[in-house]
């Protein structure tokens, strides 16, 4: 901490201008940087991802299977939906954003394992480019899902390399989920009580429980059939008296949640920035803060409704049925919420707000449609039709990736110290809104006229819909570039902003700079008010508690 | 002089007290095996075997492991896990074992 | 709490502690974190051979004649050992964790080496048990044969159909269903050795750190490392208690 003192007077000392050599980023245990770190390993498996996503959507721009062979298709789909669940969604808003502003939001000066966490994000590198290379390698087509028995006994190509890549990302995500579990426990400064936290961190502690629960189980289904095809035991195999439901059953266990992994965090972002540009507290706090933990356990009592149609027994299945429909009720409590929060509030149209509106328009119809597939009867009809593609975009690109982007637009001053043109910054929200319609709306249509997924070719009468469908990709695909361009123009041409540039409340905004400095604050604080305090603006959230005099070698944190 | 200050705030038992846990332990292995030897109907077997099984452990968590003077926030997280266990396996065999049920006609 | 509580809490936290990570106010802090963390990382364990156990039970479920049948080949003597091993080491683990509280740096050494000393002993009964398996072909590979299973029940074996009693199933089905049997025997108690072998490891670095401790002569105030090591190896003890019974013994004898 010596450098601290000489370096203040020319230029403040912030966590990037601390130390700047590679190794001080790789060997970094500063949350924000291994914050930074993440968000560039996972833009670059959703680039990735989103290639895979450009040749599905031009092979289906015709009916003919004419652009890709169908086994070139299916490990199109199959790079698609390992790269863009396992190693981009998954870690995106947590990983990323929960390791930036997390600690901050506490008054903490780091998560509580600081170690864990750079490990943790190495696992998640190596796990990607392992997987990566399972992916370019041969390829892998049994789909993100690996079902049973496909993977484990017919599947050629590098399905147990894929499998380790996934099992190495699970444990990454475990341990970020111990440390966010810890750090909320242990690590808010004082004052900060449960009910003061910004709903971003409940969102997150409901997350963390999730993949600490959740994630073990898949890793050690993978690792089942890893071990299924390197020995030719028959866990999963029908031939050898194995049972492939079981492998969904341990599969949905963990896969299922894991769709809430995804969203939680992204309705905690947009709790927060809902909040911001309405100038107003979170209508009915409690509710939304419980709303997330409950769906962190209803989430894990529904994973059936993936089976509806598979053998698995019907009384079952009316079982999680039932369970499913209960989903909708925390979300729905949210949903209702967010809509109090605006209305009557102050609405400031920046470009974070455009995501979360836009959140929520998509978000209503993912939930929404998920009701038709809860639904056993409706089930049957639309299982592995282009509804359930549709359905579960809406939530995850709609709803995760929208909170990501709107988080992503609301952090950037923090992160960079610059600030993005606004105009600019709408422009592209509305770019994203109007694509991921115009992609996604008709297969709802299309899958209702029972169009399966997971095909290369499809009859004539569905060409006019795939086209639009198509089309609608590109303008979404505009809709993602404009932001890389405009957000790397501003690290270099963005005007500087200040430390509060949305005029919200909360300690990141508050009391800490942008661009911050390595211990975040300058003095563990001292939390006095409830998050989005807006009813009284003279009263600061937190305040620095009187110095006291330093002992000879105390001051530990500077 | 710090280290009475330190004592104060670890979870050290007597030694008598894990010698204690140690020969309940032993007693209920001697208990377990015996049991598995003798005849019983399946089901019995496994509650008798699962029972003994999850006291051992019990008694390993709260004695051994120091829960029994830990925080509410460890017994949660040490309860949490075994909680998360049992509704995979309830709901896991709630399939298996209802696959066979006839459906009631007229439903 | 109020402003000058919290000042004053802030305040006296700042007496040196030199193990104190520098993102924690206080060592009490540090402890519970740890304590918390190392618990999550333990659900985290559970959950993982959950599902193996899952998986089992629903087999056994399924086959559960033809995992009676295997049941029996394994040696209860063997099993009941390695749970009074295992047991005894979680006693000496226990009481290395309260030397290392009382900074009694001699007695922790000298326990940690017993519960390594007891570890070793569970992996080499491991070893035979695993080597005898081997021996009769029951490793669930391409050479695998219930041929062992038949004769240790005393099968009868007619028209290609084994005869247990109940009913009767073709020697092929057999043969898969008491080859998923080892499969999960030797997954499980192989996942479990390695967790074993992985406490040796550490054990051995902790064993290293206290002797050099005594040694030193210098009182070492962080016990934590001890402890957490503890629930750990707490945690090992206790998957074996379920799956001693769930293997060796509820074979319906």
């Amino acid at each position: 901490m010596a450098t601290t003192a000489t370096h203040s007077s020319q230029e403040r000392v912030n966590y990037l201008n601390v130390r700047t050599t590679v190794a001080s980023w790789l060997l970094t245990m500063d949350h924000k940087r291994i914050g930074i770190l993440y968000l560039l390993g996972i833009t670059f498996f959703f680039f990735l991802g989103s290639l895979a996503a450009a040749a599905i959507r031009l092979e289906l721009a015709t009916p003919k299977g004419d652009l890709l062979s169908s086994d070139t298709y299916n490990k199109m789909f199959t790079i698609h939906g390992v790269l863009m669940i396992f190693f981009f969604l998954i870690p995106s808003i947590p990983a990323a954003f929960g390791n930036f502003v997390l600690p901050m939001m506490i008054g903490a000066r780091d998560v509580a394992f600081p170690r864990l966490n750079l490990l943790s994000w190495y696992f998640f590198m190596i796990g990607g480019v392992l997987a990566t290379i399972a992916l370019l390698k041969g390829g892998i087509d049994t789909g993100w899902t690996f079902y049973t028995p496909y993977s484990s006994a017919f599947a050629k190509g590098e399905v147990s390399l894929a499998i380790v890549g996934v099992l190495l990302v699970g444990f990454s995500s475990i341990f970020t989920g111990i440390n966010f579990l810890v750090t909320v426990h242990k690590m808010r400064a004082p004052g900060m009580t449960w009910f003061r936290l910004p709903l971003f961190v409940w969102a997150i502690y409901a997350t963390s429980l999730i993949q600490v629960l959740g994630t073990p189980v898949v890793a050690i289904t993978l690792l089942l059939v890893a071990v299924e095809r390197s020995l030719g035991i028959g866990i999963f195999d029908p031939n050898r008296g194995g049972d492939p439901i079981l492998f969904q059953h341990l599969f949905w266990f963990y896969s299922h949640p894991a769709v809430y992994i995804m969203v939680l965090p992204a309705m905690g972002v947009i709790s927060e920035v809902i909040a911001t540009f309405s100038r107003r507290r979170v209508f009915g706090y409690h509710f939304v803060a419980f709303s997330s933990l409950a769906i962190a356990i209803i989430g894990f009592l529904v994973w059936g409704h993936h089976m509806f149609t598979t053998g698995q027994s019907i009384y079952a299945g009316l079982a999680f049925s039932f369970l499913t429909f209960l989903v909708a009720i925390p979300s729905a409590i949210k949903t209702f919420n967010w809509m109090a929060t605006i209305w009557k509030g102050r609405v400031h149209w920046d470009a974070p707000m455009i995501y979360a509106l836009g959140f929520l328009g998509l978000f209503v119809i993912g939930g929404l449609t998920g009701l038709h597939l809860a639904s056993l009867a409706t089930n049957v009809h639309l299982t592995d039709t282009y509804f359930v593609v549709a359905h579960f975009h809406y939530v995850m690109v709609g709803g995760a990736i929208m909170g990501y982007l709107a988080a992503l637009h609301y952090w950037w001053s923090k992160m960079t110290g610059k600030m993005y043109p606004q105009s600019w910054a709408r422009l592209a929200a509305l770019l994203v809104f109007v694509g991921f319609n115009l992609t996604f709306f008709p297969q709802f249509i299309l899958g209702y006229m029972g169009m399966p997924r997971r095909y290369h070719s499809y009859p004539e009468e569905w060409w006019a819909l795939n086209l639009l469908s198509s089309a609608g990709a590109s303008v979404l695909a505009l809709g993602y570039l404009l932001p890389a361009i405009y957000l790397v123009w501003s690290l270099k041409y963005g005007t500087a902003a200040g430390k509060n540039p949305w005029g919200a409340r909360g300690l990141e905004w508050e009391l800490v700079d942008a661009l911050p400095s390595p211990h975040n604050f300058e003095r563990t604080p001292i939390v006095t008010r409830p998050a989005y305090d807006y009813a009284h603006p003279e009263e600061p959230t937190a305040i620095y508690p009187t110095p006291r005099p330093v002992f000879a070698g105390g001051g530990k944190d500077g | 002089m710090a280290q009475h200050h330190r004592e104060e705030h670890t979870h050290a038992q007597p030694v008598s007290f894990y010698a204690k846990t140690l020969w309940v332990l032993m007693a209920l292995l001697v208990v377990t095996v015996w049991a598995g030897f003798q005849k019983m109907p399946d089901w019995f077997g496994i509650a008798v075997a699962l029972t003994i099984a999850v006291s051992k452990a019990t008694i390993v968590i709260l004695n051994f492991m120091h829960v029994k003077f830990s925080s509410k926030l460890a017994w949660l997280f040490a309860g949490a896990g075994f909680f998360w266990l049992i509704i995979m396996f309830a709901f896991a065999f709630a399939d298996y074992a209802s696959r066979h049920w006839e459906p009631e006609t007229g439903w | 709490m109020s402003v000058k509580e919290a000042e004053l809490h802030l305040g006296e936290a700042r007496h040196e502690v030199p193990h104190l990570g520098e993102q924690y106010e206080t060592i009490e802090q540090q402890n519970d974190a740890y304590t918390i963390g190392m618990w999550a990382f333990i659900v985290q364990e559970v959950l993982f051979f959950g599902g193996l156990f899952a998986s089992y039970a629903i087999y056994r479920f399924k086959y559960l004649y033809e995992f009676v049948a295997a049941h029996h080949t394994l040696s209860v003597p063997f099993g009941a050992l390695n749970t009074f091993v295992l047991l005894v080491s979680s006693y000496t683990m226990a009481r290395a964790v309260r030397a290392a509280m009382q900074q009694k740096h001699h007695k922790q050494l000298k326990y940690l080496l017993w519960t390594i000393f007891f570890a070793s002993i569970f992996m080499v009964n491991k070893y035979f048990e695993y080597s005898a398996k081997y021996h009769h072909n029951l490793i669930p590979n391409q050479s695998y044969s219930a041929e062992e299973v038949i004769h240790h029940n005393h099968l009868k074996v007619e028209n290609g159909m084994v005869d247990l009693g109940a009913r009767k199933v073709p020697l092929e089905e057999f043969e898969g269903r008491t080859k998923l049997f080892f499969s999960f025997y030797f997954i499980m108690t192989g996942l479990h050795g390695l967790h074993v072998l992985v406490g040796i490891i550490v054990l051995s670095i902790l064993a290293a750190r206290a002797y050099m401790d005594w040694k030193r002569k210098v009182p070492h105030a962080d016990y934590m490392p001890v402890e957490m090591t503890g629930l750990y190896w707490h945690f090992v003890d206790i998957v074996w208690i379920f799956l001693f019974p769930l293997l060796y013994l509820m074979g319906g004898q």
